[in-house]
């Protein structure tokens, strides 16, 4: 951590021009930039950066995997809604990052990754640890940069910090080469801004379409808001409440979108899409008109596309051109900032009575809305659900809850309750198992006072739990939870529902979590039983630091309800007919 | 059906890569693809001919849009434009059937650039089916042809337009990237089509 000389002498950099190393560069770069931490590890051809660090007033927060930087920086940026920053060495250390970024592609985050590279004399030689990132970036990143002089390596960064965060945010890569972090050039800060951020020139709000828009509303019977990540993304909650709110329209949430419209809210329906709830999706294909606000349609959401929602007229509200109509043909597009389109669209929008669709609604719940969780008996099982509702109860919702991949992570959608933005953290679009445990420390780092919970299974968090090791190096306390199931779960109900429950290689042995966490010095529990939970769940939250709680869960539960990949939202497979809140498969 | 896409991209390592990228990822085959100096400082022109979907079009010229070192695309379709293509044909040739060769040139108005005893080269502007009906007659005589080099279409709307995206950049000599004196040397050398 820089001191508050470095701090001086670093601001000073960015007014006055100075000579400095390409190494010195790029920190005094992120200084101005605002970036106060960093992800990393070291190695040969980013060691003139890391050298020049103890200059600069950031902290760098050394991973035990690069994956995990890429996941931290993701982590930190979704928490925090600024730009993440994850460093790297050549070759190995570059390619590490790739499920990272990729990761961050697929979800719209803002990351900046530096890697060093081979000098520029020996590029495109095959030399030690050399390979062609930018090559191998090229599609799963926003853009990226190839740095080989030093007078570039300003202006590329702050390009990339533009970017990273402007329109439909992603990750960005600068690779420089080690003769370019070597060499000096003059730092002037003011002079590297990037050209005026240029929007896409197919962004286009007509009044037309406002006024479409308007008169679709006025005139729906049936009109559903569906909300996604872009609802955060661009600060967009108090609009799209206001317009849920005066139309007496009901919202839907995409997985990404849950905590944009509060859950407790009388108008959230809840989460849509493959383990989203019934009612929500039938809602959807009875619905005559669909408000999708900051969500692109993803196969996850719709099922099957030639079966999606046939009785509804479409208004699609997106920042990137490239969504309309790719997988829904829409009627009405308004391609802009969600927020800002709101905004010209509210001053049309009247009150209109929309209590007879939200009454059918509300009648097509049945017994499972009024079901709740902690009322049940206990059967003598622990099941996941149990645990999530308790860890929602017990935190009162407050939580940052950062999620791996799999049936935990639905598990966590359907029974933790959101009502802020950014306090889900999930990998939605790659599904990237082993995201969790890294993306949280990122996310605590962005929120030192917020309580953040991992929720993750047995087979994700083993993927990076190299990382606690991370959580111990930096003293940070995070609250763990794995639901132990024994099996990759998710793939395991996907060989019960669909290939005749040959359960080929999802059996699986883990460590004993509560000895693994011990191992790193850090405080562990097990629990079998549900009377167990909200005390454990206790234990952990007044521990002074990071604890582990290894939840052995039910060993074959599945996540209901689930439309099968490709069908239609209506051929969903239900809760059984046994309550499996109460029984098990054992039972039987 | 056919969709040509005319854009401005910036003059920088690896930006053909990017475009290409985008339609390999698509599963799209590019069917023709010139690239070259335009009347603007630091960008080029390219015109890329590809076969997809009615629908396909918009969405390629959105994610076109959507790459950082593309300043604007214009998807030309069935707009009033011309298109031409330059194809340079070498064939064999003796002093004995040269004539008959000459003709052929004439009628296709396509004119010879080079002439050996042996061989002679052709060089043709043109529309597609023009370039390729005189490689058809020329054909008609197995092994006559001994190479062809074409460059692929490029596409100019007919009138007077400018699209609103340079427009708004301004004059046309208006600095993306700074032009040194090696780059209006190569842009002389790369200026395919002489006035005639």
């Amino acid at each position: 951590m820089g001191t508050n000389a470095n701090q001086q002498a670093s601001n000073a950099h960015l007014t006055t021009p100075t000579r400095l190393t390409g190494a010195e560069i790029v920190w005094a770069t992120l200084v101005g930039e605002g970036v106060t931490d960093v992800f990393g590890y070291p190695g040969g051809a980013i060691l003139p950066v890391y050298d020049a660090l103890r200059k600069f007033p950031i902290h760098h927060v050394l991973v035990r995997h690069e994956q995990g930087a890429s996941h931290m920086a993701d982590g930190y940026a979704r928490a925090s809604g600024k730009v993440g920053v994850a460093i790297a060495t050549s070759g190995p250390g570059a390619t590490n990052l790739i499920t990272g970024i990729a990761t961050a592609m697929l979800d719209s985050i803002p990351i900046v990754c530096i890697t060093g590279n081979v000098s520029s004399k020996v590029l495109g030689t095959d030399a030690f640890q050399e390979v062609d990132i930018t090559g191998i970036t090229l599609p799963v990143t926003k853009h990226n940069f190839l740095v080989n002089r030093t007078e570039d390596i300003a202006p590329a960064l702050r390009s990339a910090f533009q970017i990273a965060q402007s329109g439909r945010p992603g990750p960005v890569l600068v690779d420089i080469t080690k003769d370019a972090q070597q060499g000096s050039a003059i730092f002037d800060f003011a002079a590297a801004k990037p050209r005026a951020y240029r929007p896409h020139p197919m962004l286009r709000v007509e009044d037309s379409g406002l006024a479409h828009a308007a008169e679709l509303i006025r005139n729906a019977k049936r009109p559903i808001i569906l909300a996604g990540h872009g609802v955060s993304e661009s600060g967009a909650m108090e609009q799209v409440r206001t317009l849920a709110e005066r139309a007496q329209i009901p919202v839907a949430l995409t997985l990404l979108g849950l905590g944009a419209f509060p859950a407790s809210h009388s108008l959230n329906m809840g989460m849509m899409g493959m383990h989203g709830e019934a009612w929500v999706n039938h809602a959807i294909q009875e619905a005559d008109l669909l408000i999708a606000c900051g969500m692109r349609f993803d196969d996850r959401v719709t099922g099957s596309t030639s079966t999606y929602s046939l009785k509804s007229k479409k208004i699609h509200i997106e920042v990137d051109p490239a969504e309309i109509n790719k997988n829904i043909k829409v009627d009405v597009a308004l391609v802009g900032d969600l927020r800002e389109v709101l905004e010209q669209l509210l001053p049309r929008i009247a009150g209109r009575d929309g209590s007879a669709w939200i009454k059918t609604i509300e009648s097509s719940k049945g017994a499972v809305a009024v079901r709740d969780i902690k009322n049940l008996s206990d059967s003598g099982h622990l099941y996941a659900a149990h645990v999530i509702h308790d860890i929602w109860r017990i935190t009162g919702g407050n939580a940052v809850v950062v999620t791996d991949v799999g049936q935990h992570q639905m598990w966590e959608a359907q029974y933790f309750h959101h009502e802020h933005p950014r306090t889900l953290i999930t990998s939605g679009g790659l599904g990237t198992m082993g995201f969790a445990l890294p993306a949280a420390i990122g996310a605590k780092f962005a929120c030192p006072d917020k309580e953040v919970w991992v929720v993750a299974g047995d087979g994700g968090f083993q993927m990076t739990a190299a990382e606690l090791s991370t959580i111990v190096q930096e003293g940070i306390k995070i609250n763990i939870a794995i639901i132990n199931n024994g099996y990759l779960g998710m793939v395991r109900q996907w060989q019960e529902f669909f290939y005749e429950r040959n359960y080929e290689s999802t059996p699986l042995i883990s460590p004993d979590f509560v000895k693994l966490a011990d191992a790193h010095g850090i405080q562990g529990l097990a629990v079998r039983t549900r009377p167990e939970v909200a005390g454990a769940v206790e234990a952990a939250r007044s521990a002074p630091g990071t604890f582990l709680l290894n939840f052995l869960v039910e060993k074959e539960e599945s996540v209901y309800p689930m439309i099968p990949s490709g069908s239609a939202l209506h051929e969903m497979i239900l809760r059984p007919g046994h309550d499996p809140l109460l029984e098990s498969p054992d039972d039987k | 059906m056919l969709h040509t896409f005319v854009a401005y991209v910036e003059d920088l390592p690896g930006v053909l890569t990017r475009v290409a990228s985008l339609f390999r990822r698509l599963n799209i085959n590019i069917n023709s693809l010139t690239v070259g100096r335009s009347e603007r400082v630091g960008l080029s022109r390219l015109t890329l001919v590809c076969e997809a979907s009615t629908e396909a079009g918009d969405r390629i010229r959105a994610s076109l849009y959507k790459l950082e070192n593309v300043v604007d695309v214009d998807d030309i379709a069935k707009d009033p434009a011309v298109t031409r293509e330059l194809a340079l044909i070498k064939v064999a040739a003796s002093p004995s059937n040269r004539s008959q060769i000459f003709d052929l040139v004439e009628v296709f108005r396509a004119r010879i650039v080079d002439l050996t005893s042996e061989s002679l080269m052709i060089e043709m502007t043109g529309v597609e089916s023009k370039i390729e009906g005189l490689i058809e007659v020329l054909r008609e005589d197995d092994g006559r042809i001994l190479e062809i080099c074409r460059s692929g279409k490029m596409t100019m709307r007919r009138g007077h337009h400018t699209s609103s995206v340079l427009k708004a950049m301004g004059a046309k000599t208006e600095d993306i990237a700074d032009a040194d004196a090696e780059s209006s040397e190569i842009a002389k050398e790369s200026t395919v089509i002489e006035p005639e």
